[in-house]
C-alpha cells in the first residue's frame, strides 16, 4: 500500500516534460487566474471591506458582546463537537477497517449520509425529532432541558454534519496497516487497552490529527444545520456564521465582514495546522518502507 | 507430546479450511505444514495461536487444554510473512514488548528486560539496531527482529507463518540455514508453514503435507519425498513426470508396449492411474535392456550441477524430463536429435484404491 503510494506520488513531482512549454504555461496560468479569481479576491475583500471604516470599528464590531458570544459559542461546540467525533471516528474506523460483520457495507454508505445531505434537512431532521412540538422534545421540556432553540441542539446538530470527517480519513489508513500488527502484540500477551494505546493509535496518529483538523474546520464554519436548530437569538445561540448572517442582512456590512474576518483567519490557521500535519504524513509514509 | 491437535474443523462460508485435523508434535521438534495456498495451513497455524478459533476439535499444548484460552493468554510465540513490526517503536522496544505489556506483577525489572533484550538481539545477530526502527532495516533483519521478539515472552510455541517468503531468493537460503542452526541451540518447539517444498526439505524435522484442508502425508523430509503417499505428494514434492499408466495384473504399463499388448488384456483386470517418476531416477542409456523405451533427445538444458534432458517417445503425450550429472552427460556424448533408451523402472503408479 505504502509502496503504491509511493509510486504513484513520485510520477507527479516530475513535470511531464512531454508537454509542450505554451500548453504548461497554458494550464498553469489558468490555475493561477481560478486562485485569483475565487481566493485570493474574496479573501483580500474580506478584509478590506472589514477595515473599510478604519481600525476603530473593526475592533468596536469584533468586540461587541454579541460578537464575543458567538465566537465563545463556535469555539465551545467545536471543543464538544471535534473530541466526541474522535472517538467515534476510531471506533468507526477500527470496525469496519479490522472486523467483518454483517450490513458492513451499508455502514460505510451511511457515513457519507451526512456529506450526501442537505445540511439544512440535516438541521430539520432533529427539530422534527426534538423540537418541543413532538412527544420526546416535550417530555424532555417538561424535565426542564431545552434542545431545539439552545446549544445542546447546535452541538447535535454540528456532531451530525461532521462525524465523517475522522472515520473517513482513518478507513483507509487502518485498512493499509491490516491487522497483523494488533495480532502480533496479541500473541504477545497485549491487553485490548495496550494494544490500542501502544500500538494502534500511534500508528493511526497523523491521520487522526488530520480528521480532526478538517472536522474542526467543518465545525467552525458550519451554517445550514446550525441555522435551523438555533432559533437566530441573539448572544444565546448565534454562532460565527449565523451572527455574519444577521449583520449581514441588517446592512451592517463593515460589522458583517469584521466578524467574517475572525471565520477566515480561524480558517488560514486551520490549513496551516493541516499543511503541516500532510507533510507528516507524507513523511511517515516514505519512511515505512 | 508438546503440541496435540485433536480433530480440528474449520469452515468458513463456502468451503472447508480444515477437515478432522490430528496431529502431534513432539517437544523441540521443528515441523513444516507443507502445501499449495489456500490448503488451509495458515488457517491451522492462527487456530493454534488462537488468532482464529476452530469449529470443533481441541488444542493440547503441554498437557494443558488451550482450546478456548484467548490468544493473549496462550504464550506463543507467532512469525508473520509481513514481519508485522511495531512501525512506531524502535528495534529495542519491539524485542522488549512482550515483556512490557505483562502485568505488573509478573513484570521483570527495567534492567531485566533490558537484559534480556539485548541478548535475544545478540542471538539474532542484531544488537547492533537497537536504536533503528523497522523501516531502516531490510526484509531479512525485519524478520529475525520478528523472530527476538516472539522468543521475548518464552514461548511454548513458536509459530512461524512462511516466515521466508517475502524474501529474495538469496537472503531467503541464508536465513533459511541460520533458522535451522538457531533452533538446533534453542529447541524451542515450532511449526512454520511454507508453500515451499525446497524450504521444507532442507529445514524441518518432520514434513506435514496438506492439501485442501486434509493430512495427505506426514513423515521425516526423506519418508516424504522418496516414498510420498499419493499421487498429489508425489506432485507437490519436487519435479515429476506425469504419465497415463495402466496396471494389469500387479504390472505396470506404459508408453507404446501398450497397444500390442491391448488385445491380451480381454478379460484381465485393467486399472488406470497415473505413473510418475521423478527425473533423476530415469535412466539414459545407448543400449537397450529389457523394458527400455526408445525416445529422441529434442533438447538439452544445463541446470545447475546437473543436465535435464527434454526426451520424446512414442506412446507418451508428453514429452518425458530426465535429469543426468555431467558426467554421464560427457560420457554417453549426448547431442539434441540422438535416438537413446529410457529406463522408467523406478515408476510408480496410483490408481484409484492401490499403488504400485
Amino acid at each position: 500500500m505504502q509502496q503504491r503510494q509511493n509510486q504513484t506520488a513520485s510520477p507527479s513531482r516530475t513535470p511531464a516534460k512531454n508537454d509542450p512549454p505554451a500548453v504548461q504555461a497554458l494550464l498553469i496560468a489558468l490555475t493561477l487566474l481560478f486562485f485569483a479569481g475565487f481566493i485570493f479576491m474574496p479573501l483580500a475583500l474580506v478584509f478590506s471591506q472589514a477595515l473599510s471604516k478604519g481600525w476603530q470599528l473593526y475592533l468596536d464590531a469584533i468586540r461587541e458582546p454579541v460578537a464575543l458570544e458567538a465566537v465563545k459559542l463556535t469555539l465551545l461546540t467545536a471543543a464538544i463537537v471535534v473530541p466526541i467525533n474522535a472517538v467515534f471516528g476510531v471506533t468507526a474506523a477500527w470496525a469496519i477497517s479490522k472486523f467483518t460483520f454483517k450490513g458492513k457495507t451499508l455502514l460505510v454508505s451511511l457515513l457519507d449520509l451526512p456529506f450526501a445531505v442537505s445540511p439544512v434537512i440535516a438541521g430539520l431532521i432533529f427539530v422534527l425529532l426534538l423540537g418541543s412540538r413532538t412527544p420526546f422534545g416535550s417530555w424532555l421540556g417538561e424535565h426542564g432541558i431545552k434542545i431545539i432553540f439552545a446549544t445542546p441542539g447546535i452541538v447535535i446538530a454540528t456532531l451530525f454534519v461532521t462525524f465523517p470527517f475522522v472515520a473517513r480519513e482513518l478507513i483507509p489508513l487502518m485498512e493499509s496497516q491490516g491487522r497483523e500488527e494488533e495480532e502480533a502484540a496479541i500473541t504477545l500477551g497485549a491487553g485490548g487497552w495496550r494494544l490500542f494505546r501502544m500500538v494502534t493509535l500511534p500508528n493511526i496518529g497523523w491521520g487522526l490529527m488530520y480528521g480532526m483538523v478538517l472536522c474542526t474546520a467543518r465545525s467552525i464554519g458550519e451554517f445550514g444545520a446550525v441555522s435551523v436548530v438555533s432559533g437566530h437569538i441573539r448572544g444565546m445561540t448565534n454562532t460565527i456564521p449565523l451572527h455574519v448572517e444577521i449583520l449581514y442582512s441588517e446592512y451592517n456590512y463593515t460589522a458583517s465582514f469584521a466578524v467574517a474576518s475572525i471565520l477566515v483567519f480561524l480558517a488560514l490557521v486551520t490549513i496551516g495546522v493541516k499543511a503541516l500535519l500532510e507533510k507528516q504524513l507524507e513523511g511517515n509514509h516514505n519512511t515505512r518502507h | 507430546m508438546s503440541i496435540e491437535l485433536r480433530n480440528i474443523t474449520k469452515r468458513f462460508p463456502g468451503y472447508t479450511a480444515l477437515d478432522n485435523i490430528s496431529l502431534s508434535v513432539a517437544t523441540g521438534e521443528l515441523i513444516a505444514l507443507l502445501g499449495p495456498s489456500g490448503c488451509g495451513k495458515t488457517t491451522l497455524l492462527r487456530i493454534i495461536a488462537g488468532l482464529e478459533t476452530a469449529d470443533t476439535g481441541s488444542i493440547i499444548l503441554e498437557n494443558r487444554d488451550t482450546t478456548n484460552l484467548p490468544a493473549r493468554s496462550k504464550n506463543v510465540g507467532f512469525v508473520f510473512q509481513h514481519y508485522a513490526l511495531f512501525r512506531r517503536l524502535n528495534v529495542f522496544d519491539n524485542v522488549a514488548f512482550g515483556l512490557t505489556v505483562k502485568p505488573a506483577a509478573e513484570r521483570p525489572s527495567k534492567q531485566e528486560i533490558a537484559d534480556r533484550v539485548m541478548h535475544l538481539l545478540k542471538l539474532v545477530q542484531m544488537e547492533w539496531a537497537a536504536k533503528r526502527y523497522p523501516s531502516q532495516l531490510s526484509g531479512g533483519q525485519r524478520q529475525r527482529i520478528a523472530l527476538a521478539r516472539a522468543l521475548a515472552v518464552n514461548p511454548k510455541v513458536l509459530l512461524l507463518d512462511e516466515p521466508f517468503s517475502a524474501l529474495d531468493a538469496k537472503v531467503r537460503q541464508e536465513l533459511r540455514r541460520w533458522l535451522r542452526k538457531l533452533h538446533d541451540d534453542i529447541r524451542v518447539t515450532s511449526i512454520f508453514v511454507t508453500h515451499d517444498q525446497e524450504e521444507a526439505l532442507e529445514l524441518a524435522d518432520r514434513i506435514v503435507v496438506i492439501n485442501k484442508g486434509k493430512i495427505e502425508q506426514e513423515g521425516t523430509p526423506q519418508e516424504v519425498y522418496d516414498h510420498p503417499a499419493n499421487s498429489f505428494v508425489y506432485n507437490f514434492l519436487g519435479n515429476v513426470n506425469v504419465f497415463h499408466g495402466r496396471v494389469r495384473n500387479g504390472k505396470v504399463v506404459l508408453g507404446q508396449r501398450l497397444p500390442e499388448e491391448h488385445s491380451e488384456l480381454n478379460g484381465h483386470e485393467v486399472k488406470t492411474g497415473q505413473a510418475f517418476i521423478r527425473p533423476h531416477d530415469i535412466g539414459i542409456s545407448r543400449i537397450r535392456n529389457g523394458n527400455d523405451h526408445p525416445g529422441i533427445i529434442r533438447d538439452i538444458r544445463l541446470t545447475g550441477s546437473q543436465i535435464t534432458l527434454e526426451l520424446e517417445s512414442a506412446g507418451f503425450d508428453r514429452p518425458i524430463e530426465a535429469e543426468i550429472s555431467r558426467e554421464s552427460w560427457r560420457n554417453l556424448e549426448l547431442t539434441k536429435g540422438d535416438e537413446v533408451f529410457i529406463t522408467l523402472d523406478k515408476v510408480r503408479v496410483f490408481t484409484g484404491d492401490f499403488e504400485i
